[in-house]
């Protein structure tokens, strides 16, 4: 990748950045926090690329360390929010049927 | 093997970027979160199966072996564990997500050529290092295993400088030799700097430096991205450097104080207030029907809850008790500090767990005018987040940090297991009020005694 398309991605990469969180509500702060987490445990297909491309077994172990490690993020973040989000819940509707406001 | 070519990768890879922003999208309100979540997972399993079939891979059967060993360990915690453990789980998550970038980087820098390049790889093994070295102090400090206070010791500010000092000369070298010798000896550094930077941020500042260092791991994602040359790792750490630092900030102005004076307060030696003991002034405590009996008499009631209930597991029982109170026919809100709990927005999920609607969820800055036409404030288990002297005394720890505006409130009701002061360490004024009845024991004992009294009215 040339130095100015990359320059472009990242820049742009951070203006959606910001756009999107700035929308995030102060209640779900904690999943925000977890699935960004989750996101970058992403960096498992980078360790997948260096532990395919290695032929010295203690630097395989290593790769195979770092994949476990990533896979741990990746997994471990997109579960436990889930588990998070599957909580929060609105009125029941037989309790409050004309909250139809917000 | 390489099934897929160059041009598919890239789309697929674009499919799966564009999955990592709608998850992050969907989190705008809690009705399409779940969703949101769901699509991001989905993303990054369409990610992992396009690199399997692109890249030339040797040692695939032991690569599956590795994603099933750190997939057979992640997934239970994730399902077991308690929401009151979140945040050291988060902060594990994200520091063994540093540490993989950083051993990436390392492992790749024999492949690396051109110096922004290798200035990649040098900026992935450090900032992988801290963000690896300075989750695991934020993991044993939240989960008490040493000190919640800072930890300062003389001449640290000089051992600091030197080692991000060393750190940048060390970087320096590797980039001009690739020598793996020197890298190694940077991986070291950066962890050192990740111990020291950590170390003396106080408890209740911790939440900040988890946010902080998820955007730190973020951008170690990213140089990784380009280290390997790959677009998605680019965006995907990109995105969350970016929101990393967004939230980081929100959080910072929450507590009223900049990043910089939360991650190097300690160092300038201010927080001298912070080494209050309890002492034995006199407090006016009650039991259990008094205070049922101040609440089910109430207009207007506004719970304010706090680390201490969810330790004590009486989210529930509070629950419970705002459902009975409000079928008497009390007006019953709760106000969430946006740090209430160990980290922002941890209260609102204990909450939710135990089915409490999020519109009855206020925030700071909503239910703060509300407070002076408030019966009954009843604070459980908080502490810190109520405390005046952050308005009122310049050198505690907590000073500028917004607060809940409990004083307001016609009567306080706090319950307390003792008199030990909160996370920060500092004393209470509130507590000594003639407004204010204390009601001591644990949370979810006194809460169960309250609502039987208030049933039985």
């Amino acid at each position: 990748m040339d130095p100015i398309t990359l320059l472009t991605v990242i820049v742009l990469t951070v203006f959606v950045g910001f756009e999107v969180v700035s929308k995030v509500s102060s209640t779900l702060h904690t999943p925000l926090m977890s699935g960004a987490n989750a996101i970058h445990g992403i960096i498992l297909i980078g360790a997948i690329i260096v532990a395919g491309q290695l032929d010295d077994p203690w630097l395989i172990a290593v790769a195979l360390l770092a994949v476990a490690l990533a896979t741990a993020n990746l997994v471990g973040g997109f579960v436990v929010t889930d588990r998070m989000l599957g909580m929060f819940r609105g009125r029941k509707p037989a309790v409050t049927s004309k909250d139809t406001t917000k | 093997m390489s099934i897929l070519s160059a041009e598919w990768t890239a789309l697929l890879y674009l499919a799966a970027a564009v999955c990592f922003i709608l998850a992050l999208k969907g989190l705008s309100s809690p009705r399409t979160a779940r969703r949101g979540n769901l699509i991001g997972a989905a993303g990054a399993t369409l990610a992992v199966i396009t690199v399997f079939l692109s890249a030339k891979l040797d040692n695939i059967p032991l690569i599956l072996l590795a994603i099933a060993v750190g997939s057979a360990i992640a997934a239970p915690i994730s399902r077991r564990v308690q929401m009151t453990q979140m945040p050291q789980l988060v902060a594990l998550f994200n520091g063994v997500g540093g540490g993989a970038a950083a051993l990436v980087a390392m492992l790749e820098l024999g492949h690396s050529e051109g110096p922004w390049v290798l200035v990649a790889v040098v900026f992935t093994m450090l900032v992988g290092a801290v963000s690896f070295a300075g989750s695991a102090i934020t993991v044993a400090k939240l989960q008490e295993l040493i000190t919640t206070r800072p930890v300062v010791f003389p001449g640290m500010k000089w051992v600091m400088t030197l080692a991000v000092v060393a750190a940048l000369v060390i970087g320096g070298v590797v980039v001009a030799t690739g020598s793996i010798g020197w890298a190694l000896l940077l991986l070291v550094l950066g962890l050192a700097v990740g111990l020291l930077l950590v170390l003396p941020v106080g408890g209740a500042d911790v939440p900040i430096v988890i946010s902080l260092l998820n955007a730190f791991t973020g951008l170690a994602v990213a140089a990784s991205g380009v280290v390997l040359d790959n677009v998605l790792l680019v965006v995907a750490g990109t995105l969350v450097g970016a929101s990393g630092t967004i939230l980081t900030r929100a959080m910072a102005s929450a507590m009223g104080r900049g990043v910089s004076g939360i991650m190097f307060g300690a160092f300038r030696g201010g927080s001298t207030a912070g080494s209050t003991t309890q002492s034995d002034r006199p407090v006016r405590s009650s039991n259990p029907e008094d205070v049922a009996v101040m609440l089910a008499y109430a207009q207007r009631v506004v719970i304010v809850p706090g680390y201490g209930l969810a330790v004590a597991q009486g989210q529930h029982t509070i629950a419970e008790l705002a459902t009975t109170l409000e079928a008497r026919g009390v007006d019953v809100a709760f106000a969430i500090h946006p740090v209430a709990g160990r980290m922002p927005g941890h209260m609102n999920v204990l909450l939710a767990e135990a089915n409490v609607p999020y519109e009855s969820l206020k925030e700071m800055a909503e239910v703060n005018p509300e407070f002076k036409n408030t019966d009954v404030v009843l604070v459980v288990g908080a502490n810190d987040v109520v405390n005046p002297a952050a308005k009122t005394s310049p050198g505690a720890p907590i000073y500028g940090m917004p607060i809940l505006e409990v004083e307001e409130g016609r009567q306080i009701v706090f319950l307390k297991r003792s008199m030990r002061p909160g996370f920060a360490g500092i004393e209470n004024e509130l507590l000594f009020d003639p407004k204010t009845t204390l009601l001591f024991g644990d949370a979810k004992d006194s809460l169960t005694k309250v609502l039987g009294a208030v049933n039985a009215l």
